[in-house]
């Protein structure tokens, strides 16, 4: 089996065992810079994969009370009010589209922000990255998570087990085990609508096109175009996150634009597949096992008693 | 609003707080599903087995039959009880199976089935054989069997808790083999130090210090090296449990010692409450590195801050190496 496990890897489906006719990898493209948090995503997804709820409880996180991906959340939109600590240099141009707004009509003409004077709103609709190079299929010892013909990562719950493996090797959090079935579950990029040309439910459902779907070549120069023209428009915060081959899981299959460091939306700064330490990890377990082996030997030399 | 700040619950640190986001404090990473007491008791049962026949190995060599008995039970009945534990883990215990429709190299769960596999049936054949008095070349060429597959059986499981994303399993996986094969060898020595009869236990107290020193030894070069990621083997529910084991496997080696200065009465009861020290030692490690897991998962701090000081460390270079 010729896998690479850790690198840029340009033909994943390749790689994987597919001949040379399969499809270009899709992928997610979610600009946060454009979400307005209505969570139709979550909506969306939930009603086309018939997942089911669990649990309505009012967190506190401000408007986020979905709190996490899971089992049975499988796009997640989190929200943080950041307040300012300084004013904005250049104020982001907003159109007016004649809606109402905060005081009485007039009152708020020119200014940075439109009533929400002192805070930043940081919103994104977080899903599973279908990593380049994925731990969670790396560790999945009955096969029951695989690569499809598009690039994704799916997992086959006609096979799970529930072994639970999976779970703690996502480094970004992503799939769990659905306590009251037991099985492994998580976004399958709606495979089910990628075989018959469709888009997945949530970018269908999105109403500025926050997430982005298509083929993830042309959907990184997209964003590569989006990221500088926020630059331009002084808005020095955007950066890409999950956009480059050369990061610690080879790159996203869906990534994002955030406004912000990676760990005030919930990710990791710095992930890592863990199957990139696998070589030093089975090379440590060879050498305890000879050492154990040694130690055996070693006791029933000299004295019987 | 991202509070600022990190975890360690209750114990006083002598350190300042470090300083990271978090989104509301959430954890990054998911906890691990593994059920408690069946992932803890089967580490410990795997790596008492997988020593026991080493043991049991030994002992066929040497001639000492009553030596040979019980490793060799200890043997199979750990491999049997162990995968009872983690077939009722599976979220479907059911599809047990499933575990051996592939070989996947990158999956340690998946290279340990067919190592648990084959061990339980050379185990059992062998004991088996021992006990019956049956197809006896066949219970030995099995008991040879049971010994290859019996240092990979009591190693593997640290491969497939440092293969994850859990900080303190993964950063540890340059060690935690060597403390599972020491707590192994140390089981081991432990359970024929109990049950065995005095004369013959010679090779089983050798083969338990040693153990024990490689465990302890191991352990404490990992939390050194780990640094702040490994404060859950000092703090909390995690950092008793380790603290009991390190006290519990000392006790043990002490004891040992202390058998083995005389022959009579009082040495025989020393060791027989060495043995039984080694193996409670062993268990409580099992459980203390299992919980420790647990709280390097729930804890983002242990995820944020060791990535963001391997960035900063990158950019740093790469501000280094950059011309002019």
């Amino acid at each position: 089996m010729a896998n690479s496990l850790w690198g840029p890897l340009d033909d994943v489906q390749g790689d994987a065992g597919y001949d040379a006719a399969h499809p270009p990898r899709m992928g997610f493209f979610t600009d946060t810079s454009v979400c307005i948090g209505c969570k139709a995503c979550e909506v969306a997804c939930k009603e086309w994969n018939q997942v089911p709820d669990d649990g309505y409880e009012l967190s506190g996180m401000s408007y986020d009370n979905t709190q996490a991906l899971g089992a049975s959340t499988w796009r997640h939109v989190a929200f943080v009010e950041k307040p300012l600590d300084k004013p904005v240099d250049k104020p982001l141009t907003t159109t007016d589209l004649g809606l109402p707004g905060m005081g009485p009509p007039g009152a708020m003409e020119s200014g940075a922000t439109d009533g929400d004077a002192g805070v930043r709103w940081l919103m994104s609709s977080d899903v599973c990255k279908h990593c380049t190079h994925a731990a969670c299929l790396d560790v999945c010892p009955t096969g029951s998570l695989f690569r499809t013909e598009f690039g994704t990562v799916v997992v086959q719950p006609d096979i799970c087990n529930g072994c639970g493996y999976c779970v703690p090797a996502c480094p970004y959090g992503v799939i769990d085990l659905r306590k009251e079935d037991g099985r492994a579950f998580k976004c399958t990029l709606c495979y089910d609508r990628l075989k018959v040309d469709e888009t997945p439910a949530c970018a269908k459902a999105c109403p500025t096109e926050s997430i982005q779907f298509g083929e993830l070549s042309e959907l990184r120069e997209r964003a590569q175009v989006r990221v500088e023209q926020l630059h331009e428009q002084g808005v020095d915060v955007a950066r890409l996150y999950g956009a480059d081959p050369e990061d610690g899981v080879g790159g996203d299959g869906a990534f994002f634009l955030l406004l912000d460091e990676p760990e005030v939306y919930g990710l990791p700064p710095d992930p890592v597949v863990t199957t990139r330490d696998l070589g030093s990890i089975w090379k440590h377990v060879g050498a305890a096992a000879a050492t154990l082996t040694g130690l055996g030997v070693a006791s029933f030399l000299g004295r019987r008693r | 609003m991202s509070p600022k700040g990190g975890g360690g619950r209750g114990d006083r640190l002598m350190v300042p707080e470090v300083e990271f986001e978090s989104y509301y404090g959430k954890q990054i990473i998911k906890t691990p599903t593994w059920k408690t007491p069946d992932v803890p008791l089967y580490l410990f049962l795997g790596g008492m087995a997988g020593g026991s026949a080493l043991l049991a190995e030994g002992a066929a060599l040497q001639d000492l039959p009553a030596l040979e008995k019980v490793a060799r039970g200890a043997a199979a009945a750990g491999a049997g009880i162990g995968t009872v534990f983690l077939v009722h883990d599976l979220g479907r215990p059911e599809r047990f199976l499933n575990m051996l429709r592939v070989f996947k190299p990158t999956s340690p769960l998946s290279v340990g089935s067919f190592i648990l596999a084959p061990f339980s049936a050379f185990a059992t054949a062998a004991f088996g054989s021992q006990v019956t008095g049956w197809f006896p070349r066949l219970g030995r060429l099995s008991g040879v069997g049971a010994a290859a597959f019996g240092p990979p059986l009591a190693t593997y499981t640290a491969a497939l808790f440092a293969n994850t994303a859990v900080p303190i399993w993964h950063e540890g996986h340059r060690e935690l083999p060597f403390v599972f094969g020491g707590s192994g060898a140390s089981a081991a020595g432990g359970v024929a130090m109990v049950l065995a009869p005095a004369a013959q236990t010679g090779p089983a107290v050798r083969m338990a210090l040693a153990g024990a020193a490689l465990d302890l030894g191991a352990v404490e070069v990992m939390s050194r090296r780990l640094g702040m990621i490994a404060e859950p083997y000092e703090q909390g529910r995690s950092g008793r449990l380790m603290k009991a084991a390190r006290a519990l496997t000392t006790a043990g080696a002490g004891l040992s010692l202390l058998g083995s200065l005389g022959k009579g009465r009082r040495s025989r009861v020393a060791r027989v409450a060495a043995g039984a020290a080694f193996v409670a030692g062993s268990v409580t490690l099992r459980f203390g590195i299992f919980e420790a897991g647990l709280a390097s998962a729930r804890d983002p701090k242990y995820t944020v801050v060791p990535q963001k000081e391997r960035l900063a460390a990158r950019e740093a270079a790469r501000a280094a190496s950059a011309p002019g």
